[in-house]
């Protein structure tokens, strides 16, 4: 426990660790931004047009949300390898992080749809509103109220699942600790710091979320 | 635990897929199966134990256990697990604690199950009416046996369906076991395709080997489910 208070790191390890929340932050972002929208058509697709797409699709989908993210991460990688097109671990990890991000969102983008009431639907398109208006107008304001909370969930899931991305070589804040760890031996440190970063991003976030949950539900 | 950057083999575009070497270490590959569902199963009994008991602090709003119970809680659902992993197998050791990779990664993946089975359980207990345990202790029955013939069997068929899924993400966490060095299906994946360095052909057939697994966990609980069921009503 000595190695709690005379600590060998220095500013530049800080500096060192803070990059690598960058990255974390960056991969979380990007997968989740491209992986809502990928999500959202997926979603709309899937509930809305016929249960043989919604079939091949959710077949596709479950593939993705069986086999773990690490093997997934690895596999992926390999193969752009193999093709004669290899991408940066970054890279790789942001496809396969927003896939995985889509195809989850997906889920609760068919959940949210199916939360509105096909009466209202009716009476919105009844009342002359295009399919697109009865959507964006209906089906979203409702369907957003019921599944944002998990969404909010999901995203916090997938910046705790970019740690894998450590596995293809980049220097997330996990790695980045590991680095250290490896030159200070102060693993516990090290480990704390960042478990820390990640529970003061996670811990107000979902507290927030769950507050809407139970404000929406009354 | 640096594994792979640097040392991937760059093929081109007229790679030949070899399954032989894939063939050849299918056996190790299963072996690793089994290391993985036997930690799922283990962690999924010992994460069900601890979240009755942190389902229990966690309904009592006020005291230590409460407190303990809520710093489990939330650790374990707002951190990477792969922290949790890192934390078992790299930072107990300042405490003196030092676990074999098998045991850190049953430690970590029970952790995490015990933390989100917890708030599974808790909503399970809500969702029973006060009534079911005031009547239950009305007819007689001890506090106890309340519980195990009234209470319990109610929350168990609420939370059986998110148990199912929880029992399929630990399986699908232990494959974290590669990164410390265990041999489960992923960790003898690792080691099998950097003998041969068929990387490709291997995670795959490791990817379809966890997604049989996830279904035929999936299945057999749906499968327990409609039996238990059917004697229930």
């Amino acid at each position: 426990m000595n190695a709690l208070l005379n600590t060998s790191l220095t500013g530049n390890d800080m500096l060192f660790l803070l990059k690598g929340a960058a990255g974390t932050l960056a991969l979380t972002a990007i997968a989740v931004i491209a992986g809502s929208l990928i999500g959202v058509v997926l979603g709309v697709v899937r509930a809305e047009r016929g249960w043989l797409l919604d079939r091949v699709l959710g077949g596709l989908c479950d593939v993705l949300r069986s086999v773990p993210l690490l093997i997934q991460l690895i596999l992926f990688n390999s193969f752009v390898s193999l093709i004669g097109f290899p991408l940066s671990a970054f890279a790789s990890g942001a496809i396969v992080l927003s896939l995985y991000m889509a195809v989850n969102c997906a889920e609760l983008v068919k959940a949210g749809i199916a939360s509105v009431p096909r009466m209202t639907r009716w009476a919105s398109r009844s009342l002359g509103m295009t399919y697109a208006c009865d959507l964006r107008y209906i089906v979203l304001p409702i369907g957003l109220r019921t599944v944002f909370p998990s969404w909010v969930g999901l995203s916090l899931a997938i910046m705790k699942d970019s740690a894998l991305v450590s596995v293809l070589g980049f220097f997330e804040l996990l790695k980045s600790s590991q680095t250290l760890i490896t030159r200070t031996q102060e693993p516990l440190l090290l480990l704390l710091i960042v478990g820390a970063f990640y529970f003061a991003l996670s811990f107000p976030i979902a507290r927030l979320a769950a507050r809407f949950e139970r404000s929406t539900l009354r | 635990m640096d594994i792979f950057s640097g040392w991937i083999p760059q093929f081109h575009m007229n790679y030949v897929f070899q399954w032989r070497a894939v063939w050849a270490s299918l056996p190790h590959l299963l072996e690793g199966t089994l290391v993985t569902l036997e930690i799922t199963v283990l962690s999924m009994m010992l994460g069900v134990a601890f979240a009755i008991a942190l389902a229990m602090g966690r309904m009592r709003t006020t005291g230590v256990w409460y407190h303990i119970a809520t710093a489990w809680v939330e650790i374990a659902r707002n951190t990477p697990a792969l922290f949790q992993v890192y934390m078992a197998f790299f930072g107990l050791g300042a405490f003196g604690i030092y676990l074999s990779p098998y045991t850190a990664v049953l430690a970590a993946v029970a952790f995490n199950n015990a933390g989100y089975l917890a708030e599974t359980l808790r909503g399970g207990f809500k969702a029973v009416p006060d009534t079911q345990m005031s009547a239950a202790r009305s007819l007689g029955m001890s506090g106890l046996q309340a519980h195990r013939y009234v209470v319990l069997p109610q929350v168990l068929r609420i939370v059986f369906l998110p148990m199912t899924n929880q029992m399929v993400w630990a399986m699908l966490t232990t494959s974290l076991g590669m990164v410390v060095g265990l041999k489960e299906l992923a960790g003898v994946t690792q080691l099998e395709q950097s003998r041969t360095f068929r990387t490709f052909e291997f995670f795959l057939a490791a990817a379809a080997i966890y997604f049989l697994m996830a279904k035929a966990i999936l299945y057999s609980a749906r499968l327990v489910a409609w039996r238990s069921m059917k004697r229930g009503a």
